[in-house]
Formats: C-alpha cells, structure tokens, sequence
C-alpha cells in the first residue's frame, strides 16, 4: 500500500477539546487516517490517547471540534452511531460481563434480531479466520485476560467495520500469535479498511503503520512516518526526553536460595481455571526468573499459590527457608516476602479507596500500622506518609494529594502498587505482568526498580507475557504452559524461537537449546 | 438542551454533608404536592407530620420509643452491608433474640437478681447472633443466596415465637391470650424517665453507634469490612477472608437486633407475647441506608423515621390522611436520599447542542 493516497481521508479530527474539570485532556487535536492505512496513535499513559479514541466512538462528548467521515460532517453521540458510521473498536480495558457466554456478550453489541446461536457461529468463523481461537459457550468470567481480549477483538470484527481501532492489542499475545494478528490487520487493510492501532511497542508500530500521530500532555506533537525512525526518536518525541535504558548489572556470585518450590500442584477451581501440575523451581538472592507463556496457561493459578491467596493441593513452598504451604498471604508478607498481582482494579488496590488506604492493603500487618492493643487501631498519619513516601520515590502523578486509586492513569497507578512493595525492601518479590498496559516511560521506570532491587540481593519472579521484557529483565527464563513449567535455565541460552516452542506446550527435552 | 452527569474526579466532601439536607427539602416539598393535590393544606400536614410530634411531650417520648430498636438493628446492618453482606432477616434475629433473652424469666419466674436483667440482654444477644448465624454459616459454607435464606427464617422465627406464647409458654392464668407471665421486676429494662416510654435501650442504641462508628473508622477491622465489602479480590491479596467476615457480619447484626428485640420484650411489653413483631427490621434496612450505612448518620435516620411515623398518626386523626400517605412519603424520602448520593459523585450539567450535533448528521 505504497501508492500515495488519491482519495479523501477515511476520518478526520479537526481541533477536538476536551476538558475535564482543571485537565485538558484533548487540546485542540487533528487527527487524519487515510483509507487502507495502519495508523499509529503513539504517547504516554495520560497523553489522551484514550480519550480521543472515546470521542470517535462517541462515549465521550468532545467540548469543541468537528470530525469528518469520507469528507462529510460527522456527529457520534453514542457507540451504536458509531458502530453503524463503521468505526469499530477494541478497547483497552475490556467492556464484558463476566456472568455472561463469550456469544452472549457478542449479541449485547449486535444490531437486534439476529438468534444468539447464529452470531455463535459467525463469532467461532471468524475467530479461526483471524486465527483467535474462542469457545462462544465459555463464561466470561472464567478466561484469562488473553482470551478476553479475542472476544473484543471478534466482537469488532462482527460489524464489519471500516475503521477498526485497536487499544494495545499485542501486550497479551505470544510473538507467534502476534503475527497472526498482524496478518490480520495487513488483510484488514488490504480489503481496503485503515486501522488506527495505538500500542507503546515501538517496534511493532514501526513493523506494520505506515503513520504516527504522537500526542503529549494532550496535545497532537508530531506526526511522521514510522518506519524512518529508530524506536529512540519515537521514544524521545512521546515522553519528550530520551528515555533512560534498563541498566542490568552483572551477578555477583551465587546468593542463597530464597524461594524454593517443589511440586507445586493445585485442582482445576472451576472448568476454565489451569490445574498446576508439579510444579518444581528455585530463586536465588540476586537473581531475577522470568517466567514466560500465554495469558491463562496457569500462570494467575501459580501467582495465588505463590502469595497464599489460594491453596495448593500438594508441594511445598519454601521462603527464605521457611515451608510456608500452609500460610496465607500476610503470614507470607511476614516472611518478607512481596506480591504485585496483574489486575490493578480490584485485585492489587480498591478502586474507590484512597492512595493511603490503600497503602494499607498490603501493609496492615507490619508494625507500627496498628496500635490501640486489641482494637487495632489504624495509625492513619503514619500509612498516609508511607504512602506518600512511595508517591515520590516512584514519581506517581496524580491529580490531588491523596486521590482513590480509580483515578490515576495505568501507569501511575502500577508504579504505586509496585512502589508500596518495594519500599519494605522484601527479600522475595513476585510480580504478575509488572507492565501490562504501562506507557514506556512507567514500563522503564518499574523493570529498572525490579532490576535494583535484584542487585541488593533480593530474589525476583516476574511473570509475564512480554517477552521483550523478559529478555530485558530476567536473568533466568521458564516458560508454563498448560499448567507445566519448563526448567529454569539461564537467559542466555534462550532464543524467541525456543520460548515460543515452549510455550506452545513443547517439552524441553525436544526443543533443544 | 439535556442534562449531563460528569464525574467528578475526587468524591465533594460539602456535598456528601449536604445531599441528606437537599433530599429532605425535596421530600418536603414533593409531599407537599402530594398533600395539596389530595385537597388538604399542604402547611397543614407538613406540620402535623414533622413538627407537632416534636412540641408535644407525649408524641416526643413515642419518637424516641420508635426510633430506639430501629436505631440499634440499623447500627448492627451497617457491618453487613458495608461489607456485602445482605442480611434481610433483622426481623427474625429481632423475634428470636427477644425469645432467647426471655428464656430466663419464662422459665424461672422466682429468679429474682441484679443479675438477671444483664443475664436476659447477653441471652438476647447470643439469641439473635446465633439465628444469623444460620444464613451466615450458608453463604460461607455452601454459597448460598443469603437474602432468600435470612428473608425465609423471618417467617420461621414469626412462627416459632407465635408458637411459643400459645402453646409451651403460655401464661395459665393469662385467660388464653397468646402471651407468657409479666416478667420478675429485676427482668424489666427502666424507663428512661419516670413515665416515659422510652427505655435504657436509647442509650444502648447511643453507646452502640458510637462504638460501632469508632470500629469502622478508626480500626483495621472497619478497613477490612470495607475492603471486602467493595473489592473483595482486592480482600483476599490483603489477607482478609471473605468467609470469616460473612459469618462476622452476620453474627454482629444479629446479635445488635437480638438486644433490639430483647430491649422491646424487657422494656415494653415486660413479657414475651404474640405482638412483638411490628416490622422494625424490615424499617431498619430503609434507616441503614437513610443514615448512609454510618452508625452514627443511622440515629438520626431513625429519628427521622420515627418522626415521620409518629406524624402519620396523628395525620391520620386529624386530618384525615390515609396512613398509606405515611408511607408514600417514606418511599420519597428513600428516594430523594438514593437520587442526591448521585450528586457526591457526578456534576449535573445542562449541555446545549454538542459541536458534532450542530453539524447534523450525515
């Protein structure tokens, strides 16, 4: 698709403003997508990229500007209108209702009329079409985020769109089922239809869009064609300053074992959930194991057990030393050890509560935090100035002094909740997807502090589905799949073929170094 | 031209005091309207409603007497509900608690002690906390819906109780009205004043809104009610156990309306019989949610109730109004509470046609 473009732009945005109560989260932004283009929307969390993509899709009312479809005015005042205009979209944070079928929440977004086992069908060949293999009669409740973003990204495929808008889209996929995708969007655009793909993965965006549109603080900053870049310039044209490489120093000899596990099992807890089956592995002080594989191999099934929030059914986890099988999740912390879970919302901090309170969270067992004997009094200066101490060593931005946690972007919320782990200098940390849907700037600043934290010879499990980072971070690599993990080995006898073999379920021994 | 809700981005702390105050004004005069489309003077019957209750000393005990179980059942639904937990069947834990706690005096009439009337109020206690704890034990054991199963146990405790002081504990010399004996003097909880109405259960219900306030506020208990009750993943990576607080929630509800009921049985009636069971725990949920599930907002929502009750009475006498106008005029306050909430959270914009719109559709 090199022809220059001959015909009027497929979408434009012209001056869009919005402004939410002091924040100009869109000032005076243009946005043009040519027809059959990949279109990158680039910028850090809090540019307002989401937010531009929330008017387009008419969720969001704009305070000023004007949008343009094929050269006529264009008024979006709800997503059905959207919809219909053709403008489809994945969004970042999934719109789904966990009670429901993976079909049933296909039909909510369907224009009425059509039977729920007809769109069954028409979702279940589509997914195999696009490579994104679903089960329509799954419950929503019970996939991993991995399989949750397939539904969104079938559900858009379902209208037919013109326009599809993709928010992050890769950051659950193996390398190999990213290029599935890509495959896809390449014949997306070739039928004709432009995409506007908004993703911190430098690479990828040079790889597969033709355009960037960058965005800082809001405003648009500069547009240009990727592929003339180095993933340095995009880098430094979004956070507007160089970003500082993860610096990894050299192991120092070998620390002692501080996270022994040896065969880890648990049941299956529902039909959808990964039994985990033997699982056997060591951390040592100092080290950092990269754990890889595809979202809902076991991997949030190995994080519950590994913090206690659940029970296994067998095995032995040992911390610093101590067998801690039987202990929940505070007894856990008590050993100083430290957990970091993948959903921010809801899982690692409670939305409506306040940074301070939720500080608490994982700190109400340390002393200090509690006094007043038995009644256990919370000691609320002393979390609030715990909690601001983790603001500023993490650089968090927020919007007041002490706002609910809901309120702060993705990546400033995750430096926190990483943050409020650090600060206790844990010997053991065990982290879940440390940068999931974290902008580049936060992503660097998180897998530097892991890195740091390793180097004062704390041990560190990350578990993750990027891969880019577990080659940044990790000093040694296994990777689970369905409820296995290969044995750990050393970083540097990993290739991306070999974890992607692994991943895939391979054993070991077949795919040799 | 439509009316927008925006969110705010922090929760209005002025507002959060001012929308009870707001929903009031509102009630007042949506009542207002009501009563002058009923054809009666709408000066006339807001009056009688809310202020002459409060001139009269006799109506004033009365508001106090039907506030105090209302108050401490509200208090002890707070726990529950602020942690998600739906206790529905205060009514039962009310009926059985007042049981429980009479057991003592029915049993052994001669029993007359310093000690008996502290005995009855701990038995009405363990009475009413042990009768939740049946729905509590459910949920956490076996997942069971707990409003279906507090809500059915309401009608096996109405029963029970019914039962009770007809058959087994029957006063023989009660001329066969459903009832047990007038209890021992050292049974009966005193009157607040001299010939009052209102009993020690106002200040049980004072002490307990303020212990409960400090508990969930101030303590680690309190976050852990609040942490579960909003996010309960968030609860279980805190190391809080979901299970363990239904069953606390439970209890601590139950036994609050087991002294609700024990406090009208010892306080009131000065025995247990067939009337105990006048809906205070089916008002206490609207009293929970009206003091916005904070012990202390509940006393005044009590209060308020009451009042509002008591005004309907007299509404009724003397003027004429149906007491279902008592009623609707509940409905409106809950109503108007619901709706202004939204006001601590969202600012309401009146939005003129949108840019997009001015352009006109395609």
């Amino acid at each position: 698709m090199e022809s220059p473009a001959p015909t009027t732009p497929l979408f434009e945005a012209r001056g869009i403003t919005k402004i939410f109560g002091e924040l100009r989260a869109n000032n005076n932004v243009d946005l043009t997508i040519e027809q059959g283009e990949i279109h990158a929307l680039l910028g850090e969390n809090g540019a307002g990229k989401s937010t531009l993509v929330k008017i387009m899709f008419g969720s969001l009312q704009p305070d000023g500007g004007e949008m343009f479809w094929l050269g006529e005015p264009l008024a979006v005042r709800a997503p059905a209108e959207a919809r219909e205009a053709g403008i489809g979209m994945v969004f970042q944070h999934f719109s789904l209702f966990d009670s429901l079928t993976v079909a049933e929440n296909i039909a909510l977004s369907s224009p009425p009329g059509e039977n729920i086992s007809d769109i069954a069908e028409r979702a279940e060949m589509l997914a195999t079409q696009y490579g994104l293999p679903l089960d329509p009669t799954s419950l929503v409740g019970d996939l991993s985020v991995g399989e949750r973003q397939r539904i969104e990204i079938v559900r858009c495929l379902m209208q037919d769109p013109q326009l599809v808008v993709l928010d992050e889209p890769t950051s659950v996929l193996t390398p190999q089922e990213a290029n599935t995708l890509f495959e896809t969007l390449f014949r997306l655009r070739d039928e004709g239809r432009s995409i506007l793909y908004i993703s911190h993965r430098l690479e990828e965006v040079q790889r597969i869009c033709s355009t960037a549109t960058i965005m800082r603080h809001g405003k648009v900053v500069d547009s240009c064609d990727p592929r003339e870049e180095t993933a340095g310039s995009l880098a430094a044209k979004m956070v507007g300053a160089d970003i500082v490489d993860v610096v990894r120093p050299a192991l120092k000899g070998e620390g002692a074992q501080i996270l022994e596990v040896t065969g880890l099992s648990s049941f299956a807890d529902h039909p959808f959930a990964t039994a985990l089956k033997d699982i056997t592995f060591n951390v040592r002080a100092g080290e950092v194991l990269g754990i890889a594989g595809i979202a809902g191999n076991g991997q949030g099934e190995l994080f519950a057990r590994l913090s206690g929030e659940e029970p296994a059914s067998g095995g032995s986890v040992k911390i610093d030393g101590s067998e801690c099988i039987e202990h929940g999740v505070t007894e856990r912390r008590a050993s100083n050890a430290a957990f970091v879970p993948e959903e921010r919302l809801g899982h690692g901090a409670v939305p409506v509560m306040r940074l301070s309170e939720n500080m608490l969270l994982t700190h109400h067992g340390e002393d200090g935090v509690t006094g007043g004997g038995g009644l256990r009094t919370v000691a609320g200066r002393f979390v609030a100035k715990a909690a601001q101490a983790v603001v500023s060593a993490m650089d968090v931005r927020k919007s007041s002094h002490n706002p609910p946690a809901a309120s702060l972007s993705g990546g400033n919320l995750q430096k926190f909740i990483v943050g409020r782990e650090l600060v206790r200098k844990p010997k053991l940390l065990i982290v879940n997807q440390p940068t999931w849907g974290v902008d580049a700037g936060a992503a660097a600043h998180i897998r530097q502090s892991l890195i740091d934290l390793a180097a004062e010879g704390s041990a560190i499990v990350v578990i993750s589905q990027d891969l880019d980072e577990i080659f940044e971070i990790a000093s040694d690599v296994a990777v689970m799949a369905d409820g296995h993990l290969s044995p750990v080995e050393p970083v540097a006898n990993m290739t991306r073929e070999r974890i992607g073999l692994l991943m895939a379920g391979q054993n070991a021994s077949e795919v040799a170094a | 031209m439509r009316l927008e809700l925006h969110k705010r981005p922090v929760a209005s702390t002025a507002l959060s005091y001012l929308a009870p105050v707001i929903a009031l004004t509102l009630t007042l005069v949506a009542g207002a309207i009501m009563f002058a489309l009923m054809g009666k003077s709408p000066i006339a019957a807001l009056y009688t409603y809310f202020i002459e209750p409060l001139l009269d000393p006799w109506s004033r005990d009365q508001v106090f007497f039907k506030a105090t179980p209302l108050a401490i059942i509200a208090i002890g639904l707070c726990v529950c509900f602020r942690s998600g937990n739906w206790n529905i069947g205060a009514e039962g834990q009310y009926l059985i608690g007042g049981l429980v706690g009479a057991t003592v005096p029915v049993l052994f009439p001669a029993f007359s002690s310093p000690l008996l009337l502290p005995i009855m109020i701990v038995m009405g206690m363990i009475g009413g906390g042990l009768y939740a704890f049946i729905p509590g034990f459910l949920k956490a054991r076996f997942g069971t819906n707990e409003i279906l199963t507090s809500l059915m146990l309401v009608y096996v405790a109405q029963q029970f109780v019914d039962w009770m002081v007809r058959g087994p504990w029957r006063d023989p010399q009660g001329m066969g009205f459903p009832g047990t004996k007038q209890f021992d003097d050292s049974g009966i909880l005193p009157n607040l004043v001299g010939t009052w109405d209102t009993h020690w259960g106002a200040v049980f219900a004072i002490i307990a809104a303020v212990a409960f306030w400090f508990m969930l506020s101030r303590t680690l208990k309190g976050f852990e009610i609040a942490v579960l009750g909003q996010s309960p993943r968030a609860g279980r990576f805190a190391g809080f156990s979901a299970r363990q607080m239904t069953i606390f929630a439970f209890v601590v509800s139950g036994a609050m309306a087991g002294l609700a009921g024990i406090s009208e049985v010892s306080g009131s009636v000065e025995k247990l019989d067939d009337k105990l069971s006048l809906g205070y725990g089916f008002t206490a949920i609207i009293v929970a949610f009206l003091g916005r599930l904070n012990p202390i907002g509940c006393i005044f929502a009590a209060l308020l109730l009451a009042l509002s009750s008591i005004g309907g009475e007299s509404a009724q006498i003397m003027l004429g109004i149906s007491d279902r106008a008592t009623r609707v005029f509940q409905g409106m306050l809950l109503f108007f509470v619901l709706a202004s909430d939204t006001l601590i959270h969202y600012r309401i914009r009146l939005v003129g046609r949108t840019p997009a719109a001015r352009e006109g559709a395609v």
